[in-house]
């Protein structure tokens, strides 16, 4: 044994650890900017939305309870960066089942990479595109002439929000992944947060919806974080409408990760 | 003996047999993969109750044609559940062509208008579904139909004609390219041309391009005609540019889905 190598064996578990998340997480990225077709969509998609949204309902920022707002595009703005993390989310599970169908899965499990790595490297590869996927989406809309009420502060924790809900909404991928180790199931999933994205406030405000849709869109779960993260947008910065986005992306990501790393261990007694 | 099939190759019955045949092969299909089955059902319904819920504050704006929202809605989400199944029609010949089927019938003396028309009666077919869904849904949600049978019967026509125009046009993408990434240029088509219409809003309410869009977007006359029998009675006016599109877009892209039939025969 060398020298440099009794000197890399002793580092510690955990500077290794991060280390090799740090590797996957890098290689994650990488799988995701080189295939056009895994992050175009997630970029494009979301501001045609946004582009025949604006001018279908325009008009109607001029209703009473539609909160004040300078146009529909900025009350828009940060159900377009949902709709990216979105699309951004379900690749984080599909890559990992793709992993799995593939037999890299088994094989970085009997490699000496710590069994965490592997898991927070998908996790991290999502959230990286999606913190710079929020940043693309704010320029465009900065560019097309929407104010941010929070200037740079705000658009710092637009990102950083979209970060800690990526991790959040990609963790439901993930365990779909890890559970079945099937793409076809995994790409099911998406269907479902689309679903949940438009039973939301994310395109319209849930005092012009009514009856039992929308006591369910009040509740639902991203109703919680868009809310206080569009008052960043067109009221201005407050501490408190940040920590509650932050919070509620938080509580999501507790749920989904809790049920990704339980299929993770799972997975890991199997192989 | 020989001459014998060639003489009742032009007789009617046996020349559309070969339709009912690959109907019922792609129908026996489809029923047998709740994979295919289930966007169909279910895209229509949260579209219907999407679209009616989340943005029911827009029919108060002023303006607006109709207090009930789900009455202008309606049209919307049957044309989008039916052009679901033109998507599918492209998936349909795909996976004839990835597993050699679409081979065997060429090689076979099958007439190529037949290989045409077959999946697109599968098609229409296969549109009744989300139609019929939707219109049941809506009326069940309190739609207003005062154009009665008729009202329906348009609707109906819109539907079928709209699944054919885009089957025709997934045909025609799916021949061309040869494989199953062409559902995908089929699905986004079919996205973009539905959505820059009177879809949601009026073409009076609608703001900047997309007025302009909308204006000469044929999907607006396909959206008029079927849309008329829930806003009240059916015209000849609103009626007749829904047809034309769907004549038109069925003999374009019908035209250029055989001869890249032909174009690939050879």
């Amino acid at each position: 044994m060398t020298a440099a190598q009794g000197l890399r064996l002793n580092r510690p578990r955990l500077l290794v650890g991060t280390e090799q998340a740090w590797t996957l997480t890098v290689r994650s990225v990488l799988a995701t900017a080189r295939k056009v077709d895994r992050w175009a969509p997630g970029l494009i998609f979301p501001l045609a939305m946004a582009a025949v949204y604006s001018s279908q309902f325009a008009k109607a920022t001029g209703l009473s309870e539609f909160p004040e707002v300078d146009s529909f595009l900025q009350f828009i703005l940060p159900a377009t960066i949902l709709q990216g993390i979105a699309f951004n989310a379900s690749n984080a599970g599909t890559d990992m089942a793709s992993d799995i169908e593939t037999g890299f899965f088994d094989r970085l499990v009997a490699s000496p990479v710590a069994r965490q790595s592997i898991f927070v490297g998908r996790v991290g590869g999502a959230a990286a595109a999606a913190g710079f996927q929020a940043g693309v989406h704010t320029a465009i809309f900065v560019v097309l002439g929407v104010p941010i009420a929070s200037g740079v502060a705000g658009v710092v924790a637009l990102m950083l929000i979209s970060i800690v809900l990526s991790v959040g909404i990609s963790g439901f991928g993930l365990a779909v992944a890890l559970r079945t180790g099937s793409t076809e199931a995994t790409q099911s999933m998406f269907p479902l947060i689309f679903v949940m994205v438009f039973v939301s406030s994310a395109f319209f405000p849930t005092e012009l919806m009514k009856g039992w849709y929308q006591s369910v869109a009040e509740r639902n779960p991203f109703t919680l974080v868009m809310d206080p993260t569009r008052q960043l947008v067109i009221s201005g910065w407050s501490w408190g409408h940040v920590f509650e986005a932050l919070g509620y992306s938080l509580l999501i990501g507790l749920v989904s990760l809790s049920l990704a790393y339980r299929a993770h261990l799972r997975r890991l007694r199997r192989s | 003996m020989t001459g014998v099939a060639p003489a009742r190759s032009r007789d009617t019955g046996v020349g559309l047999f070969p339709i009912v045949w690959m109907c019922h092969r792609n129908l026996t299909r489809f029923a047998r993969l709740p994979a295919i089955m289930v966007p169909m059902v279910v895209m229509p319904i949260f579209f219907l109750v999407v679209f009616t819920s989340s943005f029911d504050g827009i029919s108060r704006v002023d303006g607006y044609p109709t207090e009930n929202l789900i009455n202008w809605v309606v049209a919307f989400a049957l044309l989008q559940g039916a052009m679901f199944s033109g998507v599918g029609t492209a998936g349909t010949v795909a996976n004839d062509l990835e597993t050699g089927f679409m081979d065997r019938l060429l090689a076979s003396p099958i007439r190529r208008g037949i290989i045409i028309a077959a999946p697109l009666t599968y098609t229409a077919i296969r549109a009744l579904i989300p139609i019929t869904l939707v219109t049941v849904l809506a009326l069940v949600m309190n739609a207003e139909l005062p154009g009665g049978i008729l009202g329906i019967v348009v609707a109906f026509s819109g539907g079928i004609g709209g699944a054919l125009v885009i089957g025709c046009f997934g045909l025609g993408v799916v021949l061309r390219m040869g494989d199953v990434r062409a559902m995908t240029i089929v699905q986004m088509t079919s996205f973009l041309v539905i959505f820059p219409s009177i879809g949601q809003v009026p073409i009076a309410l609608l703001d900047g391009w997309m007025e302009q869009v909308a204006r000469v977007n044929p999907t607006t006359n396909l959206l008029r005609m079927t849309r008329q029998g829930y806003l009240g009675d059916v015209t000849w006016a609103d009626t007749w540019p829904g047809l034309l599109v769907i004549a038109c877009g069925i003999a374009i892209f019908g035209t250029w889905a055989r001869a890249e039939l032909i174009r690939r025969t050879r």
